[in-house]
């Protein structure tokens, strides 16, 4: 067992680190007040191979490293969320190629996302069917070379700039099935039919757009469709899998980013004639936020390390790494908004932000509460 | 970085995991009702090369890392607290300061005796009036003709009355705090030191915690650990590891008691399906797996920075602070998807919980734990 990064992983963690402190921590609030996607940012992380971290060298990429993708993410996240989403979304919307797709599907997606010249989605999520894809209306239907696809996504992070969006949808004729009928299609952004609608309005993550997306008989060449016919739902939980230990690392920087201005105000702040972090009342609410942090960091990078190693333990490892994470995230950004007092409420400070930011990470790519239910469901396999 | 166990820590988990399900899990209950010292599993224990786990193999021991040693905490405290707590001391507070501060002399004098469990450590540090405040501890050392005379009363110590020797902190230089600090060996045969009767307490029950009196208790020099104030130096060391120790015994309490959950949810059925069906209770089950694999993290990340001789003190006071408080909302929380039957002492969940209370508080309470961790967060700037 040995706890140290490589040097290889060290190097990309001090690259983003260092790129974040001076170019993406001044641009974070201006992200945040405008509510604008940062296309500066992300010109920034493809200039500097960033957006290539998910993919293997032979598509484009300079990693392909689960634990280096979530190192990279928690870095960003320390300073900016919504910046922290390009590079996620990029490794979700990219995973179902990369898990589900040809080596000629890879070859030909792969290397635009890996350098950044486009952007990837992820669509699963519609009005009806969250957690549940049983409830999945979006279909496509085979008609020769095509399928036509019609039907709508909701909650697509990243959906209004994506250039390649992986859409999954029914292929059944009667559209009764059940969760094995589901099937995964690469969508590209000029396909005619395809058309972005509103924009969310939302408490946190602000410069990620989170749109709904509409297909009206998009058709879409039957080379676009990754892994067999009716083998989606399983290659979108694959997936899943594979992303949640990015969301985690997004906590875990949300979480070390509020930690650490709380800390700093803690020593700078005199109250009754010393610092506040001689109280003890500050002490063990800042000792317990350092000791949850450190928690949720062993299990985000157990659930990277278990990746690598193709473990067969990660779904659960992921599972557990993102519900732990997220729930230290939104504990810990609400106790620095409390260490800063009124300042801490403020939009001078950004522990506010984090504090909305936070939330998000408790509801997507699965709510904790369906986190809980894969834990639960794995125990009592095991166990049985 | 590489999280999985090698083939030897697995080898350690495999040896100890059957030594614990075949050996101590039956005796546990017993072991907690009559309060009984379980002398029988501490020579088992012996014959199985596990007293001497940290003892480097020169002296007898198995050389073993501080990994292994929390791998075999943990594995023991699944099925009893209290033999785990026993061993837990024994290995680290009780023994480590002889290997890592001792003299060669010294080392083979007592460290054989230890591996092979013919000598059971124990540690003195608390005192009726310096539990927490450590540094202001009374027992004295004066010396006089070539000998040291200890006078002082030292309590809450565990394996008192078993332990062939003690590990006592004294004052060479009383009112110097600290700085005036020396650690000695006193056997558990000197004449000078007379031990309490057992305390009756909540849980731990086969592990006996008792007051010992130094009376003009006399040790040699040569029973000195170290130079003459560096006694607190060598507690606060002993402590780290002791910690470690007590994190294993948490995640193992926590891990029997999630087992043991799992298997009634499984078995019990209510409104005509097994109660595991039930998402009250797969939540429950849910979070105490995934508390119980963060402080296991924890708990083996300070024992590999350990290993690796890099500074892990506060790792260690992480681990145990959190550790502990999982533990002891995982076996309340366990004994509820037990319900009625969690409350009765006929099942070992009611013993988890009376058992995990302790963690909290020794080795450190874990108030103790936050002041060390704000200390550290404050002086890293």
């Amino acid at each position: 067992m040995n706890f140290e990064l490589s040097d290889e992983q060290r190097a990309i963690q001090q690259l983003v680190h260092d790129l974040c402190i001076e170019s993406v921590e001044p641009r974070a609030a201006e992200i945040d007040a405008k509510g604008e996607f940062p296309w500066d940012i992300k010109d920034l992380f493809a200039r500097h191979d960033i957006l290539g971290i998910p993919f293997p060298p032979e598509y484009g990429g300079v990693s392909g490293s689960a634990l280096a993708v979530v190192l990279a993410i928690e870095e960003i996240s320390k300073v900016c969320a919504n910046s922290s989403l390009i590079l996620s979304v990029q490794s979700l919307g990219s995973l179902p190629i990369v898990l589900g797709g040809t080596d000629e599907q890879k070859r030909r997606f792969l290397p635009p996302l890996a350098s950044g010249e486009k952007l990837a989605a992820y669509a699963l999520t519609e009005p009806g069917s969250g957690s549940d894809a049983g409830g999945m209306r979006t279909h496509a239907v085979r008609h020769g070379d095509t399928y036509v696809l019609n039907g709508s996504k909701t909650f697509i992070t990243g959906g209004s700039v994506a250039d390649t969006i992986v859409v999954f949808a029914r292929t059944d004729r009667d559209g009764q099935g059940e969760a094995r009928d589901i099937s995964a299609f690469v969508v590209e952004k000029m396909m005619p039919g395809f058309r972005v609608g509103k924009l969310e309005k939302k408490l946190g993550i602000r410069g990620s757009p989170t749109a709904q997306l509409f297909f009206e008989d998009v058709a879409i060449p039957a080379a676009n469709l990754l892994g067999p016919e009716g083998e989606g739902f399983k290659l979108a939980m694959r997936v899943l899998d594979h992303s949640r230990p990015g969301i985690a690392a997004q906590a875990l920087g949300i979480a070390e980013g509020a930690f650490a201005v709380a800390r700093r105000y803690a020593a700078q702040r005199k109250q009754f004639g010393k610092p506040i972090n001689e109280f003890q009342g500050i002490q063990f609410m800042l000792a317990d936020m350092a000791t949850a942090i450190e928690a949720a960091r062993m299990l985000t990078y157990a659930a990277g390390d278990a990746l690598d190693r193709r473990l067969k333990t990660i779904t659960v490892t992921s599972s557990m790494a993102k519900v732990f994470a997220s729930d230290v995230a939104m504990r810990v950004t609400t106790d620095a908004v409390q260490v800063l007092g009124g300042y801490g409420y403020l939009r001078d400070f950004p522990v506010e932000r984090m504090m909305r930011d936070a939330k998000i990470t408790q509801i997507y790519e699965g709510t904790n509460e369906i986190q809980r239910l894969v834990i639960a469901r794995e125990l009592l396999k095991e166990a049985g | 970085m590489n999280l999985t166990l090698s083939p030897e820590h697995e080898e350690i988990r495999r040896l100890v995991r059957n030594f614990a399900e075949r050996e101590i899990k039956p005796r546990a209950a017993e072991i907690d009702q009559r309060s009984e010292f379980p002398r029988d599993l501490v020579d088992r224990a012996a014959e199985l090369g596990l007293m001497g786990i940290l003892i480097p193999e020169v002296y007898g021991g198995a050389g073993l890392d501080h990994l292994a040693f929390a791998i075999f905490i943990e594995e023991v405290a699944k099925h009893c607290a209290s033999t785990a707590i026993i061993l837990d001391v024994h290995a680290s507070v009780g023994s480590e300061p002889i290997t890592l501060f001792g003299s060669e002399a010294q080392k083979r004098r007592w460290l054989p005796g230890m591996a092979a469990g013919k000598l059971l450590g124990a540690f003195a540090l608390t005192e009726p009036e310096a539990g927490s405040d450590a540094a202001h501890l009374q027992t004295s050392a004066r010396r006089r003709n070539g000998v040291y005379v200890l006078n002082g009363t030292k309590t809450f110590i565990t394996n008192a009355g078993q332990a062939g020797l003690y590990v006592v902190m004294a004052a060479t230089q009383p009112g110097r705090g600290a700085a005036g600090i020396t650690a000695f060996v006193v056997g558990g045969e000197n004449p000078g030191l007379k031990v309490g009767p057992p305390f009756a307490k909540m849980g731990l029950n086969g592990s006996p915690i008792a007051e010992i009196v130094l009376q003009d208790c006399q040790v040699g020099e040569d029973d000195r650990l170290g130079a003459e104030g560096d006694g607190f130096r060598i507690a606060m060391r002993a402590l780290d590891t002791g910690r470690i120790g007590i994190s294993a015994q948490a995640v193992g309490l926590a891990q029997g008691a999630l087992d043991d959950a799992v298997a009634y949810a499984k078995e019990r059925r209510q409104f005509g399906r097994p109660i595991a069906e039930q998402q009250a209770i797969q939540f429950k089950l849910a979070d105490i797996q995934t508390g119980v694999s963060a402080a296991r993290w924890l708990t083996w990340k300070a024992a590999a920075r350990c290993d690796a001789g890099q500074p892990f003190t506060r790792d260690a006071s992480m681990a145990k602070l959190f550790a502990t408080d999982m533990a002891m909302s995982a076996t309340l929380e366990a004994l509820q998807v037990l319900g009625g039957y969690g409350y009765l002492e006929e099942f070992p969940m009611a013993r988890r919980v009376r058992d995990a209370k302790a963690c909290q508080i020794y080795e450190g309470t874990n108030q103790i734990q936050r002041i060390v961790i704000a200390r550290e967060l404050a002086a890293a700037g």
